[in-house]
């Protein structure tokens, strides 16, 4: 473990980490910023070694590399818990690879900014463990991140305006993209909600897009089931009525399909310090925070996806806030008072992000799609029929639900088919329960044992 | 109206349930959250006679180990007679575990240093020595009390069995003395008797009632690791120092390596206990022990990712024995609660013994051992 | 510009930077193991960490996550 902790640590290198990261950094602090990936960006600034031109980007690259130099920016780590020591510090503990193997890396600090961002929320449907079937997000991440095109015959289904951009960039990138099948509205993109959000040229664009490429856009529609041996072959695509129940269906051939229907605000870092949380307007769990960013524990601050689905312009913005307060509260003399014109921006972005919720939710009627041997739970491989049988056996909730048929015991602890179970169990999503966030070694996890006997370790 | 209520749906509540349901009476179980929530939901399944020292505990074991067998036939539930591994680092304390077998008198075989890995090939060199317990078993604990709910009532009960959850337990009712049932967050819920199995929050359920039962809170936290294609460990597996901690009375951490393969590929690692109250919070030391100790019973562990930890809470008596039988201070009150860490391998012995107190039979065991007023009785 | 690993054997083109799910991807290579019940294909899904469908064997490591491991020249791959 390194010698004396660190002002700031920050989980998360896209536009909220390093916003925050940044500001802290500028004015003084001794910063570090972990990050899963090679690269930092997050997922909706990921890109390749060398990147293609993307709204938002230059900007996003530019603070990156004003950050390299004034912060420890350590990329390819992977955080698995933070916790609080007895002296009031914060050891985050995390992993990363390199020649040798696996190898622990721990950090002490005095305050933690968790941006850990969001992942996408697919819901369950017959065939969605096929190759092939990706989410929209994997679709997005292949094709910014390593340049490869999903698939050369792409269906794209589900909710919400993240399914535009995913359909022109793989329009735009070669691929024939056989459809946008919107589960919600029936509007059309001539009255999407991005417009009355005051977002008219991003959805003309998107819109411009989809027409060059002759994409069909279709609300009201959903792919209901996807087909197929040993990957994807074809799929079912409904029409639907309001709640999402089916009304006709038809056959769609492809070789790929990019589901999402919204998406997981990542918060388990924040649940694992015992940070209160909150309800956005889908029911997704959210960490709660103050107008500077701080959440309900002393020295955790929390910016972008994690309090609130808002988008990466409101990432930022909040990175920024939450960097001032930090800065303030690490450099009592240097307070400055909020400003104003991140507030507002902040407010904004926020009504934005709750009104787009609002417009795409999940419609209960998905449930009627699924037969009893289509799985809920991809690691465990856990059918309906078992979570129908736990429900029978007196299960009252998805925890015991899980206890009972194992959806969420497997590798990705739930963060796959937690929403859907939540579903099932009649109940919104709980705040995930994660104390070891990613998958450690026991070799690695040793390493973390204190030196001294177990009796004193408990002091 | 009920003959009797059971107040928590764990694995206990749920055998007491079953056996009462079996003698012919009617049974409602209310519990304020879901089948299994409690600690029921956060245990490894141990059925275990082999970290028991002679006495009333040890009984009560191998009356439930045969219990479980037959349970197990009817299905519904893992039930693995895997048999369990003590190990002995050292030829000293190979000597005690030997010692212990001889005045356990339950089937065992002494493995030598020499034998241990045709027992368990991964098993780290250097070890002592072992005992070997053939009946030693795992049960998936919460499917085994969902299905004792819902097949034992059905399938092989002449009472009926009514599963109230949700339902939270406010007041024990009482009339001239004698229990008439319980308040609960949904209205009153009439009953001849009472049954506490509350768990750990047993103590709780007995407050309610006007008596005091001093259950409280010993902390444990489980590693499970990723799951592996060929199985690496056959046994429970775990050291002698487990078998010390358990007797402890300390209020701190204690640790000792417990390790076992499961059905599902995973290997489930413990085991701590710590007197900390209700705190969830993980504490990463104590898994890192756990870890540190689990890679030196088993190397080929290093290399293998935990994925997940859970914790518990094992309802402990200061005497680490349950209390199961009729409360004298209340009539129509019983208690079926405070089983520590052992709740699951004990749960149809307990639950059986009490259906003959219920059914006004004479238990197969002594039940003086257990008795609900023995802390008073030992403050007086 | 570009260099291989190989897979089963085979070589196939990166280009640096790629991640080895983004390489075998791109070769047309979809799926790389099966689930230890049902014995169902799997490869690449979520592609940014989470769902573990994508676990794959590089130079005779344990399983790792094919989306976030960049491939290296020279990586073996081995699929189940």
């Amino acid at each position: 473990m390194t010698g004396a902790p660190y002002d700031l640590v920050v989980v998360g290198g896209g536009p909220a980490g390093v916003a925050g990261a940044l500001t802290a950094a500028l004015a003084g602090l001794r910063v570090a910023l972990l990050d899963s990936g090679a690269r930092l960006g997050g997922q909706y600034f990921r890109h390749a070694a060398v990147p293609e031109r993307e709204p938002g980007l230059d900007r996003f690259l530019l603070q990156a590399r004003l950050l390299d130099g004034r912060a420890d920016v350590l990329t390819r780590h992977q955080v698995w818990n933070v916790s609080r020591e007895p002296g009031g510090d914060l050891t985050v503990h995390a992993l990363t690879r390199d020649s040798s193997g696996e190898r622990p890396v721990t950090l002490r600090a005095r305050r933690l900014l968790i941006a850990t961002g969001a992942h996408d929320r697919p819901l369950p449907f017959p065939g969605w463990d096929l190759p092939g079937v990706l989410t929209a997000g994997g679709a997005q991440a292949l094709l910014k991140g390593g340049g490869v095109l999903a698939g050369r015959r792409v269906v794209i289904s589900g909710t919400g305006p993240f399914l535009l951009p995913v359909a022109s960039g793989l329009a735009r990138a070669g691929a024939a993209v056989l459809g946008v099948y919107e589960a919600n509205g029936g509007l059309g993109l001539a009255r999407h909600p991005l417009l009355a959000l005051g977002k008219a040229g991003e959805a003309a664009a998107y819109a411009a897009a989809l027409a060059r490429h002759r994409v069909p856009y279709r609300t009201r529609h959903a792919v209901i089931a996807a087909h197929g041996e040993r990957e994807v072959e074809a799929v079912t695509v409904a029409r639907l009525d309001p709640d999402w129940n089916v009304l006709s269906t038809r056959i769609v051939g492809c070789d790929t399909l990019a589901v999402g229907y919204g998406f997981v605000p990542q918060i388990e870092l924040g649940t694992q310090l015992g940070c209160e949380t909150r309800g956005d307007p889908d029911g997704s769990p959210v960490l709660r925070v103050d107008a500077a960013q701080r959440t309900s524990v002393p020295g955790v601050w929390a910016a972008g996806e994690p309090t609130g689905v808002a988008g990466w312009r409101q990432a930022e913005v909040e990175g920024r806030i939450a960097g001032r307060a930090i800065v303030g509260e690490a450099r009592p003399i240097a307070r400055r008072g909020p400003d104003g014109v991140l507030l507002r921006r902040r407010r904004q972005w926020r009504a934005f992000g709750e009104a787009l919720q609002r417009a795409y939710p999940v419609r209960p009627g998905w449930q009627s799609w699924l037969r009893d041997d289509t799985l809920v739970c991809r690691c465990e491989e856990v059918p309906l029929a078992r979570v129908r049988e736990a429900l029978e056996l007196g299960a009252t909730d998805a925890r015991s639900v899980k206890l009972l048929a194992r959806p969420g015991m497997g590798w990705c602890q739930g963060r796959v088919c937690g929403y859907a179970v939540s579903c099932l169990a009649g109940e919104a999503p709980r705040p995930p329960r994660r104390p070891v966030a990613q998958p450690v070694t026991l070799g690695a996890l040793a390493e973390a044992a204190p030196e001294d006997s177990p009796d004193e370790a408990a002091q | 109206m009920s003959d009797v209520i059971v107040v928590g749906a764990g694995v206990v509540g749920a055998a007491c349930a079953y056996y009462a349901a079996r003698a012919g009476l009617d049974v409602t179980v209310v519990d304020r959250g879901p089948v299994a929530g409690g600690t029921t939901g956060s245990g490894e399944g141990n059925v275990l006679v082999s970290d028991k020292e002679p006495g009333p505990e040890l009984e009560l074991a191998m009356l439930s180990n045969g219990l479980w067998r037959a349970l197990a036939e009817h299905g519904g539930f893992e039930f693995e007679p895997k048999g369990g591994l003590v190990v002995a680092e050292t030829d000293e304390i190979q000597r005690r575990l030997t010692e212990l077998a001889g005045k356990q008198g339950v089937e065992h075989a002494m493995v030598s240093g020499a034998e241990l890995r045709d027992y368990e090939p991964h098993l780290a060199e250097g070890l002592a020595g072992g005992v070997y317990y053939p009946q030693d078993a795992q049960v998936q604990p919460m499917l085994a009390a969902a299905s004792l709910l819902r097949h034992g009532a059905e399938s092989f009960g002449r009472g009926t069995l009514r599963l109230r959850l949700g339902v939270t337990v406010t007041g024990v009712l009482r009339s001239g003395g004698r229990v008439t049932g319980v308040r609960t967050s949904q209205g009153d819920v009439l009953g001849d008797a009472v049954v506490n199995a509350a768990g750990t929050w047993g103590g709780e359920i007995a407050a309610l009632a006007g008596v005091e039962l001093p259950i409280l809170p010993r902390r444990g936290f489980i590693l499970v690791t990723e799951p592996l294609r060929e199985p690496l460990i056959r046994h429970k597996v775990y050291t002698a120092a487990y078998v010390t901690n358990v007797a402890s009375d300390s209020a701190g951490l204690e640790t000792s390596a417990v390790v076992e393969g499961t059905p599902a590929g995973t290997v489930l690692i413990g085991a701590s206990r710590e007197r900390v109250g209700f705190d969830r919070t993980t504490s990463v030391p104590v898994l890192a022990r756990l870890a540190e100790q689990a890679v030196a019973l088993f190397p080929a562990l290093r290399e293998v990712r935990a994925i997940r930890s859970y914790c518990g809470f094992r309802p402990y008596c200061p005497d680490h024995l349950p209390v199961i039988g009729a409360d004298p201070r209340v009539p129509g009150l019983y208690h079926a609660c405070g089983h520590e860490g052992a709740g699951i391998g004990l749960a149809p012995a307990t639950g059986h013994l009490l259906a003959q107190l219920l059914a006004g039979e004479r238990p197969d065991l002594d039940l003086r051992p257990f008795r609900p007023d023995r802390f008073s009785e030992e403050a007086a | 510009m570009t260099f291989h690993i190989t897979v089963d054997g085979r070589p196939v083109p990166v280009v640096p930077g790629q991640s080895i799910g983004a390489a075998l991807h791109a070769a047309g290579v979809r799926s790389w193991r099966t689930t230890r019940f049902g014995g169902r294909p799997r490869g690449l899904f979520c592609g940014i960490g989470v769902c573990f469908d994508c676990l794959i064997s590089v130079n005779g490591r344990p399983p790792e996550r094919a989306c976030l491991l960049e491939a290296e020249p020279g990586d073996e791959v081995t699929t189940a």
